[in-house]
């Protein structure tokens, strides 16, 4: 009984992780998405847009819409890696040690293949 | 550009719906639809996919987390398969000709369509027997299903084949770079022969998974363009929250009769690509 309760607990703090994740991902993609059909302004000349995340950064402060928009595609982006390290976390907490095993390799070889794919 | 973002939000709700009851991603809507209608290039309209995918698992994943559809400890146990078969792939990329590839898993898919057709009469699948793995690894579950108005509670086997079917998943998505949504729902619903539910809220959560981890990159080169991928975003978002609902209100039946002309109209796809047929 007890147990069935701490995995409930999991699944409760994953889901509440996630729709964080995805209403704040939602907000500010809608926010920069406005921004640029209203104003018809992208912050930036031509069709360029930034492709890396410290350029990204930079243009929210500037409040560019493209940047804003790539802000919430970023932290979309990061939500199912969230989840994966939340899961870490939860299995631990539960004390299911081969879980937390299982869950860290797939950690390591979801960084491993960003890595991979950087180098290409 | 107020009107195309619209319809791209629009047609990218629909994916989003199909994606999620399926839990295949909507990619196979998405980059056709962006490619033939709205004349984006190829390379964008797979930029915009790839946000599509992840869309569509973070977004179900809200509801299908909670109701407990999604069974975390197979679809951890088997992403090990998954992001192995993918970075495989991608190192033998270059040494392989696709297109014999492209002909091999277009059959494959069309047997298990085949196969699928022959379950259909089936809501849940009867008297398995779980595989002394799936006790060790407690991958045996349950989950409350809202149609049949009960706890379903359902035993794992075929470890071993799912598993393998799951590398092999991942190595086609790394060679041909299609979604590999559709075959990890036939690995787990074949082979380990999971309630249809779980397979695809299971494998929903895998794609977003291993999206994420070839997202980076795509980012990184440039193809996501923000005018295209920001209302595929939103309206796929909005599209896994509906389907997620629906998903949970449908027979096991009824999404498998919706599964398999999909299935079946992929392989046929795949097929004619790889004998290089031009239509």
């Amino acid at each position: 009984m007890i147990k069935s309760n701490k995995i409930e607990e999991m699944e409760i703090t994953i889901s509440n992780v996630l729709k964080l994740g995805v209403l704040l991902s939602a907000v500010i993609i809608f926010i920069g998405l406005s921004m640029f059909l209203i104003t018809g302004k992208s912050g930036y000349s031509g069709n360029y847009y930034p492709t890396n995340p410290l350029e990204i950064l930079k243009g929210l402060i500037l409040f560019k819409s493209y940047s804003i928009i790539l802000t919430g595609l970023l932290i979309l982006i990061l939500t199912p890696v969230f989840r994966v390290g939340v899961s870490i976390i939860v299995f631990f907490q539960e004390k299911d040690f081969l879980y937390v095993k299982i869950t860290s390799l797939v950690f390591i070889i979801l960084l491993i293949s960003f890595i991979l794919g950087k180098i290409e | 550009m107020v009107l195309v973002a619209f319809q791209i939000l629009v047609l990218s709700v629909i994916a989003g719906i199909f994606g999620s009851i399926l839990g295949l991603g909507g990619g196979i809507i998405i980059t056709p639809a962006l490619t033939l209608l709205f004349g984006i290039d190829i390379r964008y309209a797979i930029g915009a996919s790839i946000i599509s995918v992840i869309a569509t698992s973070s977004g179900a994943a809200v509801a299908y987390v909670r109701d407990k559809i999604t069974n975390m400890r197979i679809g951890m146990f088997l992403e090990i398969a998954t992001t192995i078969g993918a970075i495989t792939g991608a190192f033998v990329s270059g040494l392989i000709d696709t297109k014999y590839l492209y002909v091999i898993f277009g059959i494959l898919l069309l047997y298990s369509a085949l196969a699928m057709l022959k379950k259909r009469s089936k809501e849940l699948p009867e008297g398995v027997v779980a595989h002394p793995i799936a006790n060790k690894l407690k991958l045996n579950g349950e989950y409350h299903d809202k149609v049949l108005n009960k706890d379903i509670i359902y035993n794992v086997t075929g470890v071993y084949g799912g598993f393998g079917m799951m590398y092999v998943a991942g190595v086609i998505s790394g060679l041909l770079g299609i979604g590999s949504g559709m075959f990890k729902v036939m690995a787990m619903d074949l082979f380990m022969k999971l309630p249809l539910k779980v397979s695809s809220a299971t494998s929903n959560f895998m794609i977003g998974v291993t999206a994420a981890a070839s997202a980076g990159v795509y980012l990184l080169r440039g193809d996501i363009d923000p005018k295209i991928s920001a209302p595929v975003a939103l309206g796929v978002l909005i599209g896994a929250t509906i389907g997620a609902k629906i998903m949970e209100n449908l027979r096991s039946k009824t999404i498998r009769m919706i599964f398999i002309p999909v299935l079946a109209f992929v392989s046929i796809q795949m097929i004619i690509k790889g004998l290089g047929v031009k239509l």
